[in-house]
C-alpha cells in the first residue's frame, strides 16, 4: 500500500502532472498507471531501486518520452499532443540536468552555457557573456569561460551542466542523479546548490537521487518508486521518520 | 523480416534527414564556421590517402592495361585509358570509398557518442535544431570535400600512369600527357566542363551526400552505448560503400546511356 502526503510546500498550481501513465520497454512496464503531481516552487525528489523509471519520468516531463497510456501534463499542456512550437517554447522555460552533465565536448565551458542563448535569443555578445559569467559564479566556478568539458572533473562538469540548464532562467529545472558519482563533498556542494536556486528564484525542481542526504538537503516532498508506480509519498519530515517496511528496506534499515 | 523492417525503416530516416537538411540549406551562412571546420577537419585526415591510392590506382591501371596494349602494339593509347578511367570511375569511387572508411566512420562514431552519453538529448532540451546545428554542416562539408579531393585523385593518379607508362612501358611522357588530357576533351561540353570531368564530379559528390547522411543517421539512431556506437559505425561504412556501388551503376546508365552524347 501506498503512503500519500496530504498537504505539499509551494502554491497550489500544479505545474506537472503524471495521470495514470504506462510506460512499457524491452517489454516491461517500467512506469505502470503512475500519477502525481508537482506543485509550483515545490522541490520534489524522486527515489527508488535503479530501474524503477526514475529518469524515464524526468524524461516524460521534457517530451523526449511519451507515455504508452495515460497523460503527462507541464503547465496545463497535454505533452501527447503538444505542437513543435509549444515544446520549444516550454523547453525553453525548463532546465534539465543530465547524469554527467552532457556538454558538448568540442564547444568550451563557456560555450556550452551560452549555446541556448545564441540559438534561441538576440542577445548580444555582451549580454551572453555577462550571463554566462554569472551563472558560472553562481554555480561557484568563475573564471572558466575557456575550459573545455575534458579538462573538467566530474562534479565540475556537473555544475556547468546546472549553469547551462539555468542560463535560460527556467520555471522548471530536472535533476537527474545530480550526486551520482561524486565524493561526499562535492555532493553536499550540489545539493547545497540546488536548495539555494530553489528558494532564490522560485524554481519548481524534480530531483531523481538515491542519497538520503540530497533528500535531506533538497526536497520539500518525496516519492519513493517501485514496481513502476509510487509506494511512498510524503512531505520530507514525514518520509525520514516514516516506518513504512518497504522505505526502511529501501533505505537500507532493518523494519524490526 | 525485422532486419528487412529495419533497413526500411533507416533508408525513410536518412531520406527525410537529407530532406530535412536540403529545407535547412539557406541556414548555411550562419554555420559557416562550423563548415569550414568539418571541410577542413576531413580534408586534412584523408588528403595523404587519397593522394597515396590514387596514385598507385593510376600506376596499376597504366600497368595492367599498357601490358596488353603493347602486344598489340598500342602503348601510347594507355594516357587516354588512365585519364578516361581516373575521371569517369576511380577518381570519384577510391575518394568516396575512403572517405566512407575515413570521415564516415568518425562522423558516425561521433553522433552515436553524443546520442548514447545524452548530448543530443541535451540539444534537443535546449530547444537546438540538431539537423541545423550538427547534420548540416557535416553533410554540406562532405558533399564538397568529396569533388576537391577526387580532383586530387584524378590528377595524381594520371600522373602515376605516365610514371609507369613512360619508365616501364617505354611511352614517351609528352606523348602520355597528350592523349590524357585530349581524351578529357569533349568539343560539346556541358557547362564548358568536359563531360568525363563534370559527370565524375557529380559522382563525388554525390557520393558524399550519401556517405554523410548514411553517416550521421546511423549516428544519430545509436543506441546501447559503446557497443551502440560501434554498430552505428560498422553499418555507417557498410551501407555507404553499398549505397556508392549501387548509386555509381544508375548515374553512370543515367549520364552515358540516356543522355548519350549529350
Amino acid at each position: 500500500m501506498s503512503e500519500q502526503r496530504k498537504q505539499g510546500p509551494g502554491s497550489d498550481e500544479v505545474v506537472i502532472r503524471f495521470d495514470g501513465v504506462v510506460k512499457v520497454l524491452g517489454g516491461r512496464r517500467v512506469l505502470d498507471g503512475l500519477s502525481f503531481d508537482v506543485h509550483r516552487g515545490e522541490t520534489l525528489v524522486i527515489m527508488g531501486p535503479s530501474g524503477t523509471g526514475k529518469s524515464v519520468t524526468l524524461r516524460h516531463v521534457v517530451g523526449l518520452m511519451q507515455p504508452d497510456e495515460g497523460r503527462v501534463e507541464v503547465d496545463g499542456s497535454d505533452m501527447a499532443s503538444i505542437g513543435k512550437k509549444e515544446l520549444a517554447e516550454l523547453r525553453k522555460r525548463t532546465g534539465y540536468l543530465f547524469q554527467d552533465g552532457a556538454l558538448i565536448n568540442w564547444l568550451s565551458v563557456g560555450e556550452n552555457i551560452a549555446l541556448p542563448l545564441r540559438e534561441n535569443t538576440k542577445l548580444g555578445e555582451d549580454e551572453i557573456r555577462a550571463r554566462v559569467e554569472e551563472r558560472l559564479d553562481l554555480v561557484k566556478l568563475p573564471g572558466i569561460w575557456e575550459t573545455m568539458p575534458g579538462d573538467l572533473s566530474g562534479g565540475m562538469r556537473k555544475r556547468v551542466g546546472l549553469a547551462r540548464a539555468l542560463v535560460t532562467d527556467p520555471e522548471i529545472v530536472l535533476y537527474d542523479e545530480p550526486n551520482a558519482g561524486l565524493d561526499p563533498e562535492t555532493s553536499q556542494t550540489i545539493n547545497d546548490l540546488i536548495r539555494d536556486l530553489a528558494d532564490r528564484l522560485d524554481i519548481t525542481s524534480v530531483v531523481v537521487t538515491h542519497l538520503v542526504s540530497c533528500v535531506r538537503t533538497v526536497a520539500d516532498r518525496v516519492i519513493l518508486l517501485d514496481g513502476g508506480g509510487i509506494v511512498v509519498d510524503l512531505e520530507k519530515d514525514a518520509f525520514l521518520s516514516s516506518d513504512n517496511e518497504r522505505l526502511l528496506r529501501f533505505l537500507g534499515k532493518d523494519p524490526d | 523480416m525485422k532486419a528487412f523492417r529495419d533497413t526500411c525503416e533507416l533508408l525513410g530516416y536518412e531520406l527525410s534527414l537529407l530532406g530535412s537538411t536540403i529545407v535547412r540549406l539557406p541556414h548555411l551562412w550562419r554555420r559557416r564556421r562550423a563548415f569550414v571546420d568539418q571541410l577542413f577537419t576531413i580534408g586534412v585526415s584523408v588528403v595523404h590517402v587519397v593522394l597515396f591510392v590514387g596514385l598507385f590506382t593510376g600506376m596499376i591501371l597504366a600497368l595492367q592495361t599498357g601490358l596488353a596494349l603493347s602486344q598489340f602494339g598500342q602503348q601510347d593509347q594507355i594516357g587516354t585509358i588512365v585519364s578516361l578511367s581516373m575521371a569517369r570511375e576511380m577518381g570519384p569511387f577510391i575518394t568516396g570509398i575512403i572517405l566512407a572508411a575515413t570521415a564516415g566512420s568518425a562522423l558516425a562514431a561521433e553522433l552515436g557518442t553524443m546520442k548514447v552519453s545524452d548530448e543530443l538529448a541535451a540539444l534537443e532540451i535546449l530547444s537546438v535544431d540538431r539537423v541545423d546545428y550538427l547534420v548540416l554542416p557535416r553533410i554540406v562539408a562532405l558533399a564538397v570535400a568529396c569533388p576537391l579531393l577526387a580532383i586530387l585523385c584524378d590528377t595524381i593518379g594520371i600522373l602515376g600512369g605516365g610514371l609507369v607508362a613512360s619508365s616501364q612501358l617505354g611511352v614517351e611522357t609528352q606523348l602520355y600527357f597528350d592523349s590524357a588530357v585530349e581524351a578529357l576533351k569533349t568539343p560539346d561540353a556541358f557547362l564548358t566542363l568536359p563531360k568525363d570531368v563534370y559527370v565524375g564530379l557529380f559522382k563525388a559528390f554525390f557520393f558524399g551526400l550519401i556517405i554523410a547522411t548514411i553517416a550521421c543517421s546511423c549516428g544519430i539512431r545509436a543506441r546501447g552505448g559503446a557497443v551502440g556506437v560501434g554498430e552505428a559505425t560498422r553499418r555507417a561504412v557498410r551501407d555507404s560503400i553499398v549505397f556508392i556501388i549501387v548509386a555509381n551503376y544508375f548515374l553512370t546508365y543515367f549520364f552515358y546511356s540516356i543522355l548519350g552524347d549529350l
